[in-house]
């Protein structure tokens, strides 16, 4: 005869959460090797715009950042028509130092380097879509006067069948 | 009697790792680097003379990007999706067209004779161009020089250009070299 078990509760047994922080930690490392930090906080909002023949830079260390968008949040440093700022770095610049501004950002960025890594420094041009061309050419024309020629055009990528 | 070291509660350590998670998910961007690299000229310098008046004509093919974003090759309004074929047949000249680049044969290592054309893209924009436009036309030059290097690349190797490796891309670059010159932009709202 079977016995029956009244009044009797029958137990879950517990799941075994200790190997849940190494799966954790594996996730964490995973993200931390694939992700890259953000060095600045943006203060201009650009949108890049899309490519197909894009090309991925080698190391972040020899990138240097220039940012054209429309400012975000509140921003003085706009130049005219009040639409534009110009990041280097940190900070947004404003309009009647821009020349200057923008050549001591290169100065300041080749002598971090080292003699050999100075030939490699690019100039990544983060400017959104929108943005014309002039303030472009402007950066263009100081990189180019002051011997830092290579540059990128940050784009995104964009998918071969809607072209 | 030995006495039993009780154990740590490691039930919270999941919960300490999530946070990290999570802190590394805000403050880290996944998207890397990545854009059209290019190579300014060189600054200018007073003493060179103006190489500008030693190129033939037929051997320029002139894009102007105007303020209104549209786009003129050789004085004839295209449409951007057309910019890379009209490109290709500049470069290429199949048929050795009297209005179409000269080539120059030279030796190249590992290809031989190679008629290299004489031809260069000159860009030019307006003050007003968008940005959106102008990578639009640098795309499309570059999409233009890519196949032709394919073409190269797959009819002497038999590989696509970015398969070869390093001395094999130098000879394809010689033979498909990327001549894109960039005048001084106009500016059509000081012009009027």
């Amino acid at each position: 005869m079977a016995r029956f078990r009244k009044g009797e509760k029958k137990e879950v047994p517990e799941i075994n959460t200790g190997s849940m922080s190494d799966i954790i930690f594996m996730f964490l490392f995973f993200f931390m090797v694939i992700t890259n930090m953000r060095e600045a906080t943006l203060k201009v909002k650009y949108t890049p715009p899309k490519a197909t023949e894009i090309h991925k830079l080698e190391k972040k260390s020899l990138v240097a950042n220039i940012y054209i968008g429309a400012p975000l949040g509140k921003n003085e440093n706009t130049l005219p028509p009040g639409k534009i700022s110009v990041q280097l770095n940190d900070q947004t610049i404003k309009q009647e130092d821009l020349v200057r501004d923008v050549r001591d950002f290169i100065g300041t960025e080749k002598e971090s380097r080292s003699e050999a890594d100075k030939q490699k420094l690019t100039f990544s041009l983060k400017v959104d879509k929108d943005v014309q061309m002039r303030y472009v050419n402007t950066i263009k024309a100081e990189l180019r006067k002051n011997n830092a020629l290579k540059i990128n055009y940050a784009t995104g990528k964009k998918s071969e069948i809607n072209k | 009697m030995a006495r039993k070291a009780p154990g740590i509660n490691t039930g919270s350590m999941a919960d300490i790792s999530f946070l990290l998670l999570t802190f590394f998910l805000l403050t880290s961007s996944i998207n890397t680097e990545q854009g059209i690299p290019r190579r300014l000229p060189p600054p200018k310098d007073e003493n060179a003379k103006d190489i500008k008046a030693d190129i033939n004509k037929r051997n320029v093919l002139n894009v102007l990007v105007n303020f209104n974003d549209a786009l003129w090759v050789n004085g004839e309004e295209l449409n951007i999706s057309q910019l890379k074929e009209k490109a290709k047949e500049f470069l290429e000249n199949p048929a050795n067209q009297a209005n179409l680049p000269e080539k120059e044969i030279k030796e190249i290592d590992n290809i031989g004779e190679f008629a290299v054309s004489k031809g260069v893209i000159s860009l030019t924009n307006d003050q007003s161009t968008s940005y959106e436009m102008y990578v639009q036309v640098q795309n499309e030059l570059e999409k233009a020089v890519n196949e032709l290097r394919d073409k190269v690349a797959v009819s002497y190797f038999g590989k696509k250009y970015d398969a070869l490796d390093t001395a094999l891309r130098k000879s394809v670059q010689k033979a498909i070299p990327m001549n894109i010159s960039e005048a001084p932009p106009i500016d059509y709202s000081k012009a009027e």
